[in-house]
């Protein structure tokens, strides 16, 4: 099937004439944006809502402290590090990566079809798809988590470079999964559950530190799906603890750069989910 | 079975049926629910072993406790009926309306299935994992242990019954306020933050601090999960069996008449456009 350029209306996106991606995406968000705003009361509530529910979760993590007072050796400060880091990284992906979360229903309909004949890449338009907004109640709580962390950290400029680069590290990393997740709908045609147990697992896993977990659990978390590499790791640094695994303190440094690699892999498996892919029909 | 009682049967089959169509989605549960369950015990575990203090309920009680959480967590009324909330929104509630029964009954009878249904489905194979494929595997600390002594396993099946009823009366009540918000978003979400933080879904309840315990015995939320768990596992002696019974029994009663009041309130005042 080809798209008939002269179809195009008036002022619509033409491929020689279009804008770069980043103001593509703006347009994208900003729509998403507005279409909520257009709720307001309804997206206050629904913001409240997640930051609720966010919160009775790090109250029960507070229950658990004050029960035990520590968990090998982890202080609830220096677990609050790692509970705000993954809490911000995965508010912001689940923000942008909407789209590839719903995928499963826009290949049972078909509407990724309509994706395909735009003249656009597919990726673009699925992050695009829907901004999110009620994520800020859970990205609020994370930062106000990782505020009452870093009162016990002694920060230096490196530090908070590192911090930066953890989290954007982070998000590519859980994007990774949710492009994954969205490829395995090619073949499974509906979203199974399965993910979660990657994505909302992966988030409990990130909030405790990685040496509590078993040798075969780690290295899952490790080598194949690089959530511990980034956000264990680069927290441990950021503290100025030593790995008691025995990894050396540039590991802080390195083993975030794990999240763009498993993102670029992901992308590089999307892409043969998309030449393989059939539409469901019409 | 009498006459009056017939309709509810009929909805509750029906509802039965459909909800029992979703078998793959059953099985991507029970590896999710499996993955997130052995997660919890290495956390449980590492906490355990971080401190001396002598904990308020045995590390193998835990693990048993967050196993019949993973396979009981369709149970937990958590959110409202989709399609009661699509009913409230569009205005088809003027169906529900119209139709020959008690509108209270109706509802009630789809949160029997809506609760029932899901958990039969997820409820077996998760125990078959929990408690013979992991001692198989070599994991045999992580798994769920059978209850110390069979009064313990019948009062269990009691209060988990009761616990089933208190439920479905929460559901009910969660529909109900839909009748005030339309969208809901916000009122749910009170009712879900509530039922998990309070009901022991998110940590067993008895690892609180000492001083909330009294607090948490007594509010609703506990009859849910905590309270039948801890039969389970023995954490509840048998003597304090009846009280828990009573408890969970009186909360039902309570939201029920509760329930149909506000109900009654609702439909007062529910309006339905168009034609």
């Amino acid at each position: 099937m080809t798209v008939d350029q002269a179809a195009d209306p008036p002022g619509g996106v033409n491929a020689d004439r279009s804008p770069g991606a980043i103001r593509l995406f703006a347009a994208y968000a900003s729509a998403s944006i507005r279409s909520q705003l257009a709720y307001r009361a309804s997206i206050a509530l629904a913001t409240l809502g997640v930051f609720l529910v966010t919160a009775s979760e790090f109250l029960a993590l507070w229950a658990l402290f004050e029960r035990f007072g520590q968990i090998r050796g982890w202080t609830l400060p220096e677990v609050a590090l790692l509970y705000g880091m993954v809490s911000i990284t995965w508010s912001v992906c689940d923000a942008v990566g909407r789209g590839f979360d719903a995928f499963g229903a826009m290949i049972r309909d078909g509407q990724f079809d309509r994706l395909l004949l735009r003249p656009r890449s597919p990726v673009l338009q699925l992050l695009g798809h829907e901004l999110t907004l009620r994520r800020v109640g859970r990205l609020t709580q994370g930062v106000i988590v990782l505020g009452y962390a870093a009162q016990s950290i002694d920060w230096t400029a490196g530090r908070a470079a590192l911090l930066a680069l953890a989290i954007g590290c982070g998000v590519c990393a859980f994007l990774g999964l949710l492009v994954l997740q969205a490829t395995s709908t090619f073949w499974t045609v509906d979203r199974l559950e399965v993910w979660n147990a990657f994505t909302y697992g992966g988030v409990t896993m990130s909030q405790y530190p990685l040496p509590i977990y078993q040798s075969w659990f780690r290295a899952l978390f490790t080598y194949v799906i690089p959530l511990g590499c980034i956000n264990y790791f680069p927290a441990m640094a950021i503290l100025g603890r030593a790995d008691p695994l025995g990894a050396p303190p540039i590991t802080g440094w390195l083993a975030p750069l794990a999240g763009p690699v498993f993102l670029a892999l992901s992308l590089q498996v999307w892409r043969l989910g998309v030449r393989h892919y059939r539409s469901t029909g019409s | 079975m009498s006459s009056a009682l017939r309709p509810y049967r009929a909805i509750l089959s029906a509802r039965f049926r459909m909800l029992l169509q979703y078998r793959a989605a059953a099985i991507a549960g029970l590896w999710t629910q499996a993955f997130f369950g052995i997660t919890l015990i290495m956390i449980y575990s590492a906490f355990y072993h971080s401190s001396d203090t002598p904990p308020p309920i045995a590390l193998p009680q835990v693990i048993s406790y967050v196993w019949l959480g993973q396979a009981l967590l369709a149970m937990l009324p958590w959110n409202a009926d989709a399609e009661v909330h699509d009913m409230v929104r569009s205005g088809s509630i003027a169906y529900e309306l119209a139709r020959p029964v008690d509108l209270y009954g109706l509802w009630y009878t789809r949160a029997v299935a809506l609760r029932t249904a899901p958990t039969l489905l997820r409820a077996a194979p998760m125990v078959v994992v929990a408690s013979v494929v992991l001692p198989f595997v070599g994991a045999p600390a992580w798994r769920l242990a059978p209850p110390p002594s069979l009064t313990a396993a019948a009062g269990f099946a009691v209060a988990l019954g009761l616990a089933l009823a208190l439920g479905c009366a929460m559901s009910v009540l969660i529909n109900i306020s839909l009748m005030w918000t339309i969208r809901g978003d916000g009122v749910v979400t009170l009712f879900t933050t509530a039922v998990s933080l309070l009901s022991g879904l998110l940590i067993p309840l008895p690892l609180f601090p000492d001083w909330a315990q009294p607090v948490l015995a007594w509010l609703p939320f506990a009859g849910m999960f905590d309270l039948p768990f801890r039969i389970y596992t023995g954490h509840i002696a048998l003597a304090g069996l009846a009280g828990v019974w009573l408890r969970q029994a009186g909360w039902t009663l309570a939201l029920v008449v509760l329930g149909r009041w506000l109900l009654g309130r609702g439909v007062r005042r529910v309006v339905v456009q168009g034609g």
